[in-house]
């Protein structure tokens, strides 16, 4: 049978007039329905491209994405991205945000007054319901990767994209955070592609973490499954002598046999 | 979480003080306090403009007084335009209107002329600022006619449409266009490629991307031209009345120094400032009401 979301050869080269950046080689990885798959590497490895490619804002050269066996190169709201930089709209209020994603997506099938409680619904899962008329300049950085991810949710996606989602946060809004998106998850038993580059937030919220190789021409290094039962409870997992294998192992990967060599 | 991480340790017992405590003094007069505060900031914002028009005016008063000065004193200005001031509604047919008739219709000219740069300078902007090949084949035009001062449009189009009105109108519209789409083109230009992005996820259409992205992105840009045209439109309008006669505060202008009523000169220009001043605000308070205070001030 095959996967639910796949990623089929893509390659990925850039061209800028005579030069050509090979980023992505080779890239083949299947996600079943209700996965949590991260993918980490260094920066500058191309993860975010790879995730741009699954989201269709970015076209692979070679290769290319199916989802539930149907080739994807095109953007849509199937597979929603909560964006780095949380890309809320500033001049619309939280709400206002939310309910365009709504608006769009559900035009046909819901009624107004079904939009607005989808739109609150969304905006309770993150717990942003207190602050939905704030505009984004009003709030803190963990509140608008909430509003973010919100508005992903309420498009009702197959697969949910984060591209390194706490990336910007304090350490104590981005545990807050992971644990939004755990309970989430657990809920809601969405697929969800997450990129990151911190080892503990990848073994903590995955089912299986795919480590890439350092670029140019960055390929899978290994893929590892994280056995850990859910739900997953941040204290409890973290002295259980899986999750410390699992950590070791991707810190193996990242620091030992491809450590990111910086250019001088 | 539910665990308790640290067991609670044993509070320490407090030494008693030793000291003796003060209870801290209630704060006296609080809105005493506030008011003085207000009006100290009141204070701070009006009493250096009234010292310096205070200074001004006595400069130009000792200046002028003098026998044999080309121009009045502020006092003599006063005099010779009272009855202009009090009654600027007067009526006498023709040319001699009071100076509220004379300024309405300079507005209306200003009006009729802004507003369709306004859509015009919008629209074009819009091409240009979206579209790559417009861009390379307009931008061109505009960098070149956009340095054209605005009367000497004024002999062309008065021979195209052969009558004052339109041909004023048309100087203003020509004078004010070019900031609108210059900006109206850097602000489409401007859009963060994160919206066009989250556009692209919701796949909205070229409609609903045109209202709900780029207008809205693009409004403190848009303002910016619209402040620059309204300020250009107003400095153009009196220099084209002057021109094209007929009723205008332009007009008014150069009928006074023709018939040496420098008082009235003065008076009129007082004038055309504060109107410049009070357009500049309303497109100013304009522009905060719509992008929500996001456009530069």
């Amino acid at each position: 049978m095959m996967a639910y979301l796949k990623l089929d050869h893509i390659d990925k080269t850039f061209t800028r007039g005579a030069l050509e950046t090979e980023v992505l080689k080779d890239i083949t990885l299947g996600i079943e329905k209700g996965e949590f798959v991260s993918i980490i590497g260094h920066s500058g490895c191309g993860k975010t491209t790879l995730l741009n490619i699954v989201a269709g804002l970015t076209r692979a050269t070679i290769g290319g994405v199916l989802l539930e066996e149907r080739e994807v190169d095109e953007p849509g709201p199937d597979r929603a991205v909560v964006f780095q930089n949380h890309s809320l709209l500033p001049w619309l209020t939280v709400y206002d945000n939310v309910r365009l994603a709504v608006d769009k997506v559900f035009s046909a099938t819901k009624s107004r007054v079904e939009r607005r409680a989808w739109t609150m619904h969304n905006l309770e899962l993150v717990q942003m319901a207190y602050a939905k008329d704030k505009r984004p300049a009003e709030i803190s950085g963990g509140m608008k990767q909430r509003a973010g991810l919100a508005r992903a949710l309420a498009m009702e996606p197959k697969v949910l994209l984060l591209d390194e989602p706490f990336g910007a946060l304090d350490a104590l809004t981005r545990a807050h955070l992971q644990d939004s998106v755990m309970a989430i998850h657990q809920k809601l038993r969405n697929t969800v592609l997450m990129i990151t580059h911190d080892v503990d937030e990848a073994v903590l919220l995955s089912d299986r973490i795919v480590m890439m190789t350092n670029g140019p021409a960055a390929r899978i290094g290994e893929v590892l499954d994280v056995p850990l039962a859910r739900p997953r409870r941040r204290l409890d997992v973290a002295s259980s002598p899986t999750y410390l294998k699992c950590r070791q192992r991707v810190l193996e990967f990242l620091y030992e046999r491809h450590r990111f060599i910086e250019a001088a | 979480m539910n665990m308790p991480l640290v067991k609670a340790e044993p509070t320490p017992v407090m030494p008693a003080p030793t000291a003796k405590v003060l209870p801290l003094e209630p704060k006296r007069n609080a809105l005493a306090t506030r008011l003085a505060t207000r009006v100290r900031d009141v204070a701070i914002r009006v009493v250096p403009p009234i010292v310096v028009i205070t200074v001004t005016l006595l400069v130009w008063e000792l200046l002028c007084r003098r026998a044999g000065s080309t121009l009045p004193p502020p006092s003599r200005v006063l005099d010779d335009t009272w009855e202009l001031i009090v009654d600027p509604f007067f009526d006498r047919g023709g040319l001699d209107k009071g100076l509220f008739w004379h300024l309405s219709a300079s507005l209306q000219r200003v009006a009729s002329g802004y507003l369709l740069a306004s859509l015009v300078g919008v629209a074009l902007g819009t091409l240009v600022g979206q579209s790559t090949w417009a861009m390379r084949g307009l931008d061109p035009i505009f960098q070149v006619l956009r340095t054209v001062p605005p009367l000497a449009w004024l002999p062309l189009s008065l021979a195209a449409f052969r009558n004052g009105q339109p041909s004023a109108i048309f100087v203003i519209f020509i004078t004010a266009i070019w900031p609108i789409i210059i900006n109206t083109a850097v602000g489409i230009r401007n859009i963060p490629q994160d919206y066009h992005n989250v556009a692209r996820v919701l796949r909205l259409n070229h409609f609903e991307f045109f209202w709900k992205i780029m207008v809205p992105s693009a409004a403190p840009y848009i303002f910016t031209g619209l402040r620059i045209g309204i300020g250009l439109s107003w400095l153009a309008i009196v220099a084209a009345e002057m021109l094209i006669g007929g009723v205008g505060i332009g007009f008014f202008i150069w009928d006074a120094w023709n018939s040496s009523h420098i008082s009235e000169i003065i008076l009129a220009l007082l004038y055309v400032g504060l109107i410049g001043f009070v357009l500049d605000r309303i497109v100013a308070g304009i522009a905060t009401l719509v992008t929500h205070g996001t456009a530069a001030n």
